[in-house]
């Protein structure tokens, strides 16, 4: 307040540390996010090997298809990450096509994991309320799933903007905030496929 | 709150105040929505007492009762409790650490309706969900909802579904509200203001945002489980399908226990604020108070279990969450002593404020120590769901929190209306409160000693209740009187209160550097700080806090 004070003692520089609100409030959200994750992985492995009767994750679960799918999905945040790259040097047309790249890959992921879904109902008879297997794995797994329709639907509502030409370099920090959502998307996508394809098909 | 306002036709004032993304205004909204609901669960409780003031009472029937004291309960929690102490941080925050709004003023307005949204869809459920018998009913599984009560086979129709979603979407409020103050607190401060030199207030506040972040959100997944069993037949808490009813109470406390400490912690964030000033005192031991306040919210992760001592937990499990809950007095009787020390010494001035935050002090402690006796696990078997333990809560909810939230609506409603209250109205409505909390709160230890279970709608004559109870429920008007007399001393300051100042309790936080009320845009100038005492150094530049700061 005073100037003598304030040259006698400088404000010490805290430029070291400066996050945007932007960075901590994403960070805010997806810490919250992954406190509702933890709490589906937590009753997923609760449940593991509970299920008196029906079809048991061993059986039905099949890797291959659920490795591609999950290929796909970590591919798309490198090339996310290329894009805002792309957007940060003003390289419009990489930006839109790194873009659009990702949407499909996301995309991609969807249509594999309903399809997944479809055999797991068809073949094996399935459902959410089949036994304690179908309840933890359709939630967690549909929950994980809805937040990459989330991400899609942001992915896309930024793609649609920049093709009527309303992105410019200044929103690079905006469209790297949804990057990180992707990013945690991805990351939580790892800790599930760990949860229901490894761990729970290891179980007996 | 402008000069201007009455020449406005009034649906002008609506629509401002409806579209508005001013942190002051949707603070304001909060704590009068906030208060208004004060009222409807007190209302609530009083026909709860009504029904226990003699035995064998016939005011209302059994399921009117159980619908009343989940809607107290769920009421005074989510509706009363977070809204108000989200409301307090949502004004103070921006002016105590120097900016003109909060870090994304249109997520908070959007925090705001949501929670409005969310509080209306619960109140709701009182037309429009079919209950156990198929007519009209609130919500009547208790206000931490156990499995199997929730499932569709013991609670058909609608009513715990309004329960389930209208504390899911105030949540997700509460979970808006935490982001913004977490990115408002590290990001928006003024030049100079370090984060030891924020005013106590932000970290309580700080630590209150980043446990809302960890607990609410595990609510959220709870309910959307419950959800899922009851709308689309899955099995999580559905004991007849291989789910465990014990699963539900885990969730839930693991989301209920750090929301007792979300729900005080902005209280000792008022207290940190109102001592020092009426104790004419630097706060004692500043680092002491904040790593108190983390060591409190990393323990109160690992405390929840010791609700559910009479579950059958193994004994090891058992003995970690007593151990835990031991541990956790320890910051908190840390706290106790750092405000005792502020005071000692201090030419303390008992306004109205201190008043409250003194008493905090003390009914705070008595039920903490309660809550340590509860920890002991033999003694919880005992007195477990006892009216003991309602007293226990009461004594930190309402002797904490409540206290603590009119001594900061006494200490901040100069600033924020720019009149003083009432003086004289503050002390008899200090000492009725006081008294009723006590008359209603205390016997309840005794007749929960006396083996009385907590939510029983009647019980017998001749087993020594009837006069603890009668105590109880007498207690209660006193506490009526007391809050027509706070009602009163609004309505009468709001009009012809003595005009404050910019400063009227010669404090030294920044919001006490603007006007009164602020204006929209908070400062005219951005402030610079050089210590956690601005308007110390102000007033005094030949001795200013910072020269005592650590190494200068």
């Amino acid at each position: 307040m005073s100037g003598a004070a304030s040259t006698h003692l400088p404000v010490p520089n805290e430029s070291a540390w400066r996050p945007t609100r932007g960075a901590v409030g994403m960070l805010c959200l997806i810490a919250a996010e992954s406190c509702i994750f933890l709490t589906f992985v937590v009753a997923y492995l609760f449940y593991i090997g509970k299920s008196a009767h029906g079809p048991q994750p061993r059986e039905t679960l099949e890797l291959p298809m659920v490795i591609v799918n999950s290929v796909a999905l970590i591919s798309s945040s490198f090339t996310v990450v290329a894009g805002v790259r792309a957007l940060e040097h003003g390289r419009f047309a990489a930006m839109k096509g790194w873009l659009a790249l990702t949407i499909a890959l996301g995309a991609w992921f969807v249509v594999g994991t309903f399809s997944e879904w479809g055999k797991l109902m068809d073949e094996h008879g399935l459902f959410i309320g089949t036994n304690l297997f179908g309840t933890t794995f359709y939630a967690l797994v549909g929950l994980h799933l809805l937040h990459v329709i989330v991400g899609l639907v942001l992915l896309s509502g930024v793609l649609a903007c920049a093709m009527r030409g309303r992105v410019a370099a200044t929103h690079a920090h905006a469209v790297d905030m949804i990057s990180w959502y992707w990013h945690f998307v991805d990351g939580v996508w790892i800790i599930v496929f760990t949860t229901v394809y490894v761990v729970g098909r290891a179980s007996p | 709150m402008t000069p201007d306002a009455p020449q406005r036709p009034w649906t002008a004032i609506v629509h401002e105040w409806t579209v508005t993304v001013d942190h002051k205004k949707l603070a304001i909204m909060y704590i009068a929505f906030g208060l208004g609901f004060f009222l409807v669960g007190g209302v609530e409780a009083a026909i709860l007492r009504a029904q226990l003031a003699q035995h064998s009472g016939t005011l209302i029937d059994p399921d009117t009762f159980n619908q009343l004291f989940t809607m107290h309960g769920t009421t005074m929690v989510f509706l009363v409790g977070m809204p108000i102490l989200l409301g307090f941080g949502n004004y103070l925050i921006p002016l105590m650490v120097g900016a003109r709004d909060m870090a994304f003023p249109r997520l908070n307005a959007f925090g705001l309706w949501l929670f409005v949204f969310g509080a209306l869809l619960l109140y709701y459920s009182y037309v429009g969900a079919e209950g156990l018998y198929g007519e009209s009913a609130a919500p009547d599984v208790g206000w931490f909802a156990y499995a199997p009560l929730t499932s569709r086979t013991f609670s058909p129709g609608n009513s715990t579904d309004y329960w389930i979603l209208g504390i899911m979407v105030s949540g997700f409020g509460s979970i808006t509200t935490a982001v913004n103050l977490v990115a408002t607190i590290l990001c928006m401060r003024c030049p100079g203001m370090t984060l030891l030199r924020m005013p106590l207030m932000c970290w309580m506040m700080l630590v209150v945002a980043a446990l809302v972040l960890v607990a609410v959100p595990v609510l959220t997944a709870a309910q959307a489980m419950l959800l899922l069993d009851r709308f689309l037949g899955a099995h999580f808490f559905d004991t007849q399908g291989g789910g465990s009813a014990i699963l539900w109470q885990h969730v839930f406390w693991f989301f209920g226990h750090p929301e007792v400490y979300i729900l005080v912690l902005p209280a000792f964030g008022f207290l940190n604020e109102i001592i020092p000033v009426f104790s004419r005192k630097v706060i004692f031991g500043y680092a002491l108070m904040v790593a108190a306040t983390l060591a409190i919210a990393f323990i109160a992760l690992a405390v929840w279990a010791h609700h559910m001592f009479v579950v059958g937990l193994s004994p090891e499990l058992n003995s970690f969450f007593a151990a835990m809950t031991f541990l956790v007095a320890v910051p908190t009787g840390i706290k106790i002593f750092t405000w005792l020390g502020t005071m000692a010494g201090g030419r303390l001035r008992f306004a109205t404020p201190m008043l409250f935050a003194a008493a905090f002090i003390g009914l705070f402690t008595f039920g903490g120590l309660t809550g340590v006796m509860l920890a002991v696990v033999p003694f919880d078997w005992q007195l477990s769901d006892s009216y003991f333990v309602v007293g226990h809560f009461h004594f930190v909810l309402f002797g904490g929190t409540v206290f603590g939230i009119f001594a900061a609506i006494f200490y901040w409603f100069p600033k924020v209306t720019g009149k003083m209250l009432d003086e004289r109205l503050g002390r008899w409505f200090f000492w009725l409160l006081f008294a009723g909390m006590f008359v209603t709160f205390f016997p309840m230890h005794i007749s929960g000693i006396l083996g009385m279970p907590r939510r029983i709608y009647s019980y017998q004559p001749g087993r020594g209740l009837e006069l603890w109870n009668l105590i109880t429920s007498s207690g209660v008007l006193l506490q009526a009187v007391a809050l027509i007399t706070f009602l009163w001393n609004v309505i009468k300051s709001l009009g012809s209160g003595v005009p404050a100042g910019d400063n009227p309790w010669n404090a030294w936080t920044l919001e006490w550097s603007t006007s009164s009320p602020p204006p929209e845009w908070n400062f005219d100038r951005i402030p610079r700080v050089s210590s956690a005492r601005p308007l110390w150094d102000a007033v005094h530049p030949d001795d200013p806090d910072s020269a005592y700061e650590e190494g200068a």
